[in-house]
């Protein structure tokens, strides 16, 4: 990737920063903690990784994106709206009667969304069985699965990893957003899911262990994910949750809690420098 | 009616699979280790690259299932009534359910007449929790050739269907080639004394009670429905206008199937005296199926009583 593209990354990622501000803050609700720890890789999946067209969202042959950590819905719609799926003002309806934009994603309603998730651990089965049917289909699309670190709390994820494993699907690749948070506190104080990768490599993955937001590393990981056959590949990121917006970084209270004006304020002016200073104002 | 050969609904619904598979290269099946028992084993052996077992995990078979449907396929997901809507329910709900994928849930061994793997096997509750899902067809087919169509019925549905078949062998009431319709009921036997509305192996039942009641000079109108959900409103409200009196029969509990479903739409539309036969809020217990039917009041005897009891009021 050259430094050029890195930037351009940099700054998609600073602006789906603001666009899950700009969302939560309009809905008075939403969950903005997990939505900036994944939003530099709904960056990378959307504007390097997904082989998508805005134009066409229900084109068969494009690359599936299973967001199983749904309640980051809006990470998940400021990555499409930026990428061109609908418009960007249209974040500012999270939540609301009417918006296409619901709580967790619908995609009955949401062009781009290719699953209805948001009951945490069912997105990952359904992302498997996609997988499954695409090389029945003698498809060769990839499917991608974001997954909370907490959520793996849940029995289900680990029936469709070893599903995955079992059905030999090289074509999938699960990404951990492994934020270390989770609503009641420290994820290993609440119940840990500790070690992650030494788990999935017993049911039978390929993983790959990354820093969450350096676009570097994801180059090489999704790159050795596509490059892996005969197993499915997990991508355990390591993220800050909150990240790009100080008062909530690391800070479980930010799990589901909208910004009020003043925080709103405080947390769009540093993003704002922050995509002055990428620009090169 | 030809009443003396007896087949397990399940068996039309592996038959059906396999019919289907050779017309649609897009139906595929998901089974929970339980191939065998469920029948998708017919299906498994006609189509081996289109049967794909998931193991001893239900939920995580009803996402793969939505994820198939997702990709444009038609997957028929099966395991016991127990498991895929008890279990499962919540996967079916908010994975097949609320995103109305194009999954059908052939969900076999519903109902006290699993017989001896006894309560924890037994499910009645299933109508219930479909039930409450939008969009989702409930469909318990009556025997074996009703069974077959009404797999083939779901599979031309676009939308999400729940199927419930038994493990026993029950008689066969209805014709090759009977015209069947998702949403449409059946009248099985005219009358107008007393309406007898039943679904699934009970159907056999309320006919030998209806022919009982009719030789004691009682003209009984006996309609078989197949689909739960959506009722045939209308094809009721006529049955309860005409009779005035409404008893409904179901292999289920009494509480949120059929007879709950006749209820809410007669009390709205056409207040009229009903009487539910069902499971009365309890479990079951192990024993012959034949006989377990029996003694939970699940049979043609007890029809006929309660019709008898309910005509003296």
């Amino acid at each position: 990737m050259t430094a050029d593209q890195k930037n351009q990354l940099l700054r998609a990622a600073c602006r789906v920063r603001m666009g899950v501000i700009e969302a939560t803050h309009a809905a008075k609700s939403g969950h903005p903690g997990g939505s900036l720890s994944a939003a530099d890789l709904f960056t990378y999946l959307y504007f390097r990784e997904l082989n998508v067209d805005p134009n066409n969202p229900r084109w068969p042959d494009r690359d599936r994106f299973v967001l199983s950590k749904g309640h980051t819905a809006p990470g998940l719609y400021a990555a499409l709206a930026l990428r061109g799926f609908f418009p960007e003002e249209e974040l500012k309806t999270l939540r609301q009667i009417g918006s296409r934009l619901q709580g967790h994603p619908n995609m009955d309603t949401t062009p781009g969304v290719d699953m209805s998730t948001g009951s945490l651990g069912q997105g990952i089965s359904a992302a498997a069985g996609m997988a499954l049917m695409a090389k029945y289909q003698k498809k060769s699309l990839r499917v991608y699965a974001l997954l909370g670190d907490g959520e793996i709390q849940e029995g289900q994820p680990w029936e469709a990893f070893m599903f995955a494993h079992h059905y030999k699907l090289d074509n999938l690749c699960a990404v951990i957003d492994n934020n270390h948070l989770q609503i009641d506190g420290r994820v290993d104080q609440v119940m840990s899911p500790y070690p992650i990768p030494e788990k999935l490599r017993a049911f039978g993955w390929e993983t790959v262990e990354i820093d969450g937001h350096d676009f570097d590393q994801m180059e090489a990981a999704f790159d050795q994910a596509r490059r892996t056959k005969g197993a499915p590949c997990a991508i355990v990121a390591s993220t800050v949750k909150g990240k790009g917006v100080s008062f909530m970084e690391d800070q479980a209270s930010w799990h589901g809690k909208a910004p009020n004006d003043q925080e709103y304020e405080t947390a769009m002016a540093e993003l704002r420098a922050r995509l002055a200073q990428l620009e090169g104002r | 009616m030809e009443e003396s050969k007896k087949i397990a609904t399940r068996e039309g619904y592996g038959a059906a699979l396999v019919e289907l598979g050779a017309e649609h290269p897009d139906l595929v099946v998901f089974d929970a280790d339980l191939a065998a028992a469920t029948k998708t084993s017919m299906f498994r052996k006609a189509y081996p690259d289109r049967h794909f077992d998931c193991g001893i995990a239900e939920a995580d078979m009803m996402g793969a299932a939505a994820g198939a449907a997702a990709m444009g396929m038609t997957p028929f997901v099966s395991s016991f009534a127990m498991f895929a809507a008890g279990r499962a329910f919540e996967q079916v709900r908010n994975s097949i359910g609320y995103p109305h994928l194009n999954v059908k849930i052939g969900a076999t061994h519903g109902g006290l007449s699993v017989g001896e793997d006894g309560a924890s096997h037994q499910c009645c509750e299933d109508f219930a929790l479909m039930r409450t899902i939008p969009g989702m067809v409930v469909l318990c087919p009556s025997d074996e050739v009703e069974a077959r169509a009404a797999v083939r019925a779901a599979y031309a549905h676009q939308g999400p269907v729940y199927l419930r078949f038994g493990r026993l062998p029950v008689p066969v009431i209805h014709q090759e080639g009977f015209p069947f319709e998702i949403g449409k009921g059946e009248v099985l036997m005219d009358g107008t004394d007393v309406a007898i509305l039943a679904t699934g192996l009970m159907t056999a039942e309320a006919l030998e009670a209806g022919r009982r009641l009719r030789a004691r000079g009682i003209s009984p109108r006996v309609i078989n429905l197949c689909t739960i959900k959506p009722l045939d409103e209308e094809l009721v409200l006529s049955a309860a206008r005409a009779c005035g009196k409404v008893v409904t029969c179901e292999e289920h509990s009494v509480i949120g199937g059929l007879g709950e479903a006749v209820c809410a739409l007669l009390s709205e539309r056409c207040p009229t005296p009903v009487r539910r036969i069902g499971v009365n809020d309890q479990f079951g217990c192990s024993g012959p199926g034949g006989e377990l039917l029996k003694k939970f009041g699940l049979s043609a005897d007890h029809v006929e009583e309660v019709v008898l009891d309910f005509l003296n009021q």
